[in-house]
């Protein structure tokens, strides 16, 4: 499948990351030479195959629904790139 | 390179034991010995106040009877492991300043066990290459050349500072993290022993996510006894990660009998590959002829749908990993690019923070998972999946462990096949297959390839079955005497 710059914007905006107009270019090459690559798994039978959810067969753990750590609202705001009291700061959402 | 550091990890453990040298000794001659390899560029932080304070306490600790398994013992830690208080990087710029306030279960295991950090290792961004080169912090460099040529060569990737560190004695032993080869093709680069354990043997809490069905950290040493040593340190269940297992922790160590008498080894036909210079076939075929030699019997064995697996892991990966770097926003950590809005940030931030590899795997994991193309990529990919892993498991009814090289090349200069994703990949189309099947391999160093550099053979087990690839290794281990230097030593 050929990808075109426009789906590497739109797939960018998806993503949340800002490609120049140059990368997009670039990356339509890219993409379209992996995504070509991939394709050959299309030869393959795989109908009645279960998708593979855990690669190691075990159930998982259940523990009983009790708080066991928190109160670190300070540890957990400390990396944060601008944080103002108890809150992290981001540019305005709502008017 | 001091005597100090030409040690072995269980060398290094048993000199202490018997008080031949204390922590603080050792510790001080790696702290030395780092300095002197910096032109490597193979650590992003060097931690030396905080090695010598684990080493006085350390030797504080054997004072009074109580020193652990890895006690006193320094290595370098990859810095994908939170490490508390101390810089944790990914390799990546959008990781600025990250200053974990908590530790990662297994460096956490190894400090029990007594070990003594000397750093963070430098690696590909967010364990994403095969060569080193993606880091933010730029190349690692091997400590090995190619005789009458001076071009830095890679050092494999993504443990690439890691498996550097340990090849030119700056380090005992390192941490490594492998998704689809990330601890074994960077140590058949290096000369050294690389082990990726089976997924769920060690706890992924607190190492940076890349890909969570396939991440699994392991050591990576100068011989398969340190090998087992470390495993065991680093090795656990773990309440804080549900796909971590309970099971007891073996005392690996106990498994290297030197005995493989009657031990089937499958030898799986579709690893030879077209193309594949004839250095690695007789690689391979040596590896035979020294279990042959041991008492193992070789059996031809068939995996049919390996030449599936490098495309599958291309989905699969990128597809985790998509939504596992998600979480990096300019919100909560690290690096923040201003933007008008809040998504315009967020794009600023991400398209300045991650570089082009991530990039290109974030966005083709994007596309595997987004609407109308999920089912034909992803889900396509985890039922192929399930067949590669059929494979091995049908193959395991015969066979004990599988042989295979470990790469199907040796170490390459550095700015060699960056333009060209697909040559990269193939790096690692002998490791992925085990990775997708969750299984353990073991890299060990088994001669010289033509250009003068080590090349690595595979051992693969079964699930949670570390003990025969382990047993198996350190025959060939033996048989290879490998004992190759690189030019740049410590």
């Amino acid at each position: 499948m050929a990808v075109d710059r426009d789906t590497v914007a739109a797939i960018a905006r998806l993503a949340r990351i800002r490609v120049s107009a140059e990368q997009q270019d670039a990356l339509a090459g890219e993409l379209s030479n992996i995504l070509g690559w991939i394709e050959q798994l299309g030869e393959l039978d795989t109908e009645g195959v279960e998708p593979m959810t855990s690669v190691v067969a075990v159930e998982l753990p259940l523990r009983p629904d009790e708080v066991t750590d928190g109160g670190k609202r300070d540890q957990v705001l400390v990396n944060g790139p601008e944080a103002t009291e108890a809150f992290f700061v981001v540019p305005k959402v709502v008017e | 390179m001091s005597e100090l550091t030409s040690l072995g990890l269980a060398e290094a453990r048993d000199l202490l034991a018997d008080g031949k040298a204390t922590a603080k000794e050792l510790t001080e001659a790696h702290v030395a010995a780092l300095e002197t390899v910096r032109p490597l560029n193979a650590m992003i932080t060097e931690t030396p106040e905080l090695a010598l304070a684990m080493a006085e306490a350390s030797d504080k600790r054997r004072a009074a009877g109580a020193a652990g398994i890895m006690d006193g013992l320094p290595i370098a830690m990859k810095d994908l492991f939170c490490t508390e208080g101390v810089l944790t990087t990914a390799g990546s710029h959008i990781l600025d300043g990250f200053i974990p306030p908590y530790e990662s279960t297994v460096s956490g295991n190894l400090w029990k066990a007594g070990a003594v950090m000397l750093g963070k290792a430098n690696m590909d961004e967010f364990a994403m290459g095969s060569s080193n080169m993606t880091s933010y912090y730029g190349p690692v460099e091997s400590p090995w050349r190619r005789p009458g040529d001076n071009r830095p060569l890679v050092p494999g990737g993504s443990s690439g500072g890691s498996a550097a560190l340990v090849a030119a004695r700056a380090a005992l032993a390192a941490t490594g993290t492998d998704t689809g080869g990330s601890i074994r093709q960077p140590a058949a680069f290096c000369g050294i022993v690389g082990l990726k354990p089976t997924y769920g043997r060690c706890s992924r809490w607190g190492v940076v996510a890349f890909a969570s069905s396939l991440d699994q950290a392991g050591p990576l040493t100068r011989s398969v006894r340190d090998a087992a040593l470390m495993l065991r340190a680093m090795a656990g269940y773990d309440p804080k990660d549900s796909t971590s297992v309970d099971r007891p922790v073996p005392d690996y160590e106990q498994a290297l009998t030197g005995d493989v008498r009657g031990l089937k080894v499958g030898i799986p036909k579709e690893y030879r590959l077209d193309g594949m210079p004839p250095e690695i076939e007789t690689l391979w075929q040596q590896g035979i002829a020294w279990l042959k030699d041991a008492g193992a019997e070789i059996r031809d064995i068939s995996l049919p749908h390996t030449h599936y697996a490098l495309p599958t892991y291309y989905i699969v990966a990128p597809a985790e990993a998509s939504s596992n770097l998600a979480r990096y926003d300019g919100v909560k950590f690290g690096l923040r690019e201003e933007g008008a809005d809040l998504t315009e940030m967020y794009e600023a931030t991400r398209g300045e923070g991650f570089g082009a590899e991530v990039k290109r795997r974030v966005l083709i994991g994007t596309y595997v998972l987004s609407a109308g193309y999920y089912d034909a990529y992803y889900n396509k990919a985890r039922r192929v999946r399930t067949l590669i892993l059929n494979d091995f498991v049908e193959a395991f009814r015969e066979v004990d462990t599988v042989l295979t090289p470990t790469a199907p090349f040796d170490a390459f200069p550095i700015g060699e096949k960056m333009d060209d994703p697909l040559a990269m990949y193939l790096n690692d189309v002998f490791t992925v297959p085990a990775s997708l099947a969750g299984l353990p391999g073991i890299s060990l160093p088994a001669g010289l390839s033509g250009n003068g550099l080590p090349l690595g053979l595979q051992l693969i087990g079964r699930a949670f079955d570390e003990e025969t690839v382990l047993r198996t290794a350190e025959v060939l281990e033996r048989a290879a005497a490998f004992d190759a230097l690189p030019p740049v030593l410590a």
